[in-house]
């Protein structure tokens, strides 16, 4: 029995935010918000009797080098009354990576974003403390980022590795 | 028959200091258990009774630094845990030393990436390389064997050759056949 499809969300949408743009990949609902909206379009897809979206499943940064906005946020939001899921992508610009943090309505957002944050340094904004969770606190830069070098360190082979491990720290007693 | 033997006769062993000290770190060697990825299950079945590490007198593996003198670093070091692994190792009374177990605590192996450590040399001195990936329980034996060889080597002013590492790196293991099920 199917309680809720895509159409669902796309009557109930417009009514509130007639700008926001819909598309579907492989069956999931997109849902294309602008970050200033945010906020009210989560709170509409919460507590609105017929959506009722209240299970943030996950959260996750993308990178899109050499597109305009350059990040993404991207949103999984679960039904379980209506047993139905959509997306939200939110566009994240390079030269200001700030998203509002949803980690008041969905408390499972807390470490997700520090996450993203860790791996993309995209910022959210009100989120009660956004520090690093994976990688060291003194560590710089953010890793995930697709102009980030891929290796650490070149790699040692018999002819070269003279040169690597006159270079390399060595730890002593 | 030299004055050894004789004093033997007479229930009197002889020796030099160096030799009863190395012995005694040799065969009561604690190791410190590290287990940080697949290389620790290695580690462990190398512990079982198939391998019987308690062979070597390393009967107690625990994680416990202050009662012991062997670190077996197994598996990948990523950059949160090497501080860690670090303070372990200071915490760790002299004398102590340290196997490197797999590629990845060797060099990096197949992580050569910004998350792992490239290398545990890189934090901490190590003895004795093992190779493989992760190394099956001989070759960790065959490392720990080397180990006792540096060790019994040992001088009490300590020689140039003691800081250096050694590689363990011996493709034809013997291996250990099971009895087949079957049969």
């Amino acid at each position: 029995m199917i309680l809720m499809d895509n159409a669902t969300v796309r009557q109930h949408l417009p009514a509130a935010f007639p700008q926001i743009q819909t598309n579907e990949f492989r069956g999931t609902l997109r849902i294309m918000v602008p970050r200033e909206q945010l906020l009210e379009v989560a709170r509409f897809l919460r507590d609105t009797p017929e959506l009722r979206y209240i299970f943030l499943e996950n959260l996750c940064g993308v990178d899109y080098l050499g597109r305009e906005p350059r990040f993404e946020v991207v949103y999984h939001l679960l039904s379980f009354e209506y047993q139905h899921r959509v997306c939200l992508k939110v566009g994240v610009p390079e030269n200001d990576p700030t998203v509002p943090s949803l980690t008041a309505m969905w408390p499972t957002a807390n470490w997700q974003e520090r996450e993203a944050y860790d791996m993309f340094g995209i910022v959210f904004s009100g989120h009660p403390s956004l520090q690093r969770i994976l990688m060291p606190e003194d560590w710089e830069g953010h890793p995930q980022r697709k102009d980030v070098p891929l290796g650490y360190e070149e790699v040692a082979f018999t002819f070269n590795q003279d040169q690597i491990y006159a270079q390399k720290h060595f730890a002593k007693e | 028959m030299g004055i050894e033997q004789k004093a033997a006769d007479m229930g009197v062993v002889t020796t030099n200091l160096e030799m009863a000290v190395n012995w005694g770190r040799t065969n009561a060697m604690w190791p410190l258990l590290f287990g940080l990825a697949c290389c620790a299950i290695e580690m462990m079945s190398a512990q079982a009774s198939n391998y019987d590490l308690s062979r070597f007198g390393m009967e107690l593996n625990r994680p416990s630094p202050r009662q012991s003198d062997l670190m077996i670093v197994a598996g990948r070091v990523s950059r949160k845990m090497a501080p860690v692994v670090r303070h372990l190792y200071d915490q760790m009374t002299d004398p102590k030393w340290v196997i490197a177990m797999g590629d990845c605590a060797s060099c990096g192996g197949v992580y050569n990436n910004y998350a792992i450590v490239q290398g545990v040399d890189e934090i901490v001195p190590v003895d004795v390389y093992v190779a493989g990936c992760p190394p099956r329980p001989e070759a960790l034996i065959d490392g720990i064997m080397m180990l006792h060889e540096k060790v019994k080597r040992e001088k009490v002013i300590g020689t140039e050759e003691q800081d250096k590492p050694i590689w363990v790196m011996r493709a034809n293991l013997i291996q250990v056949s099971m009895p087949d099920e079957k049969s």
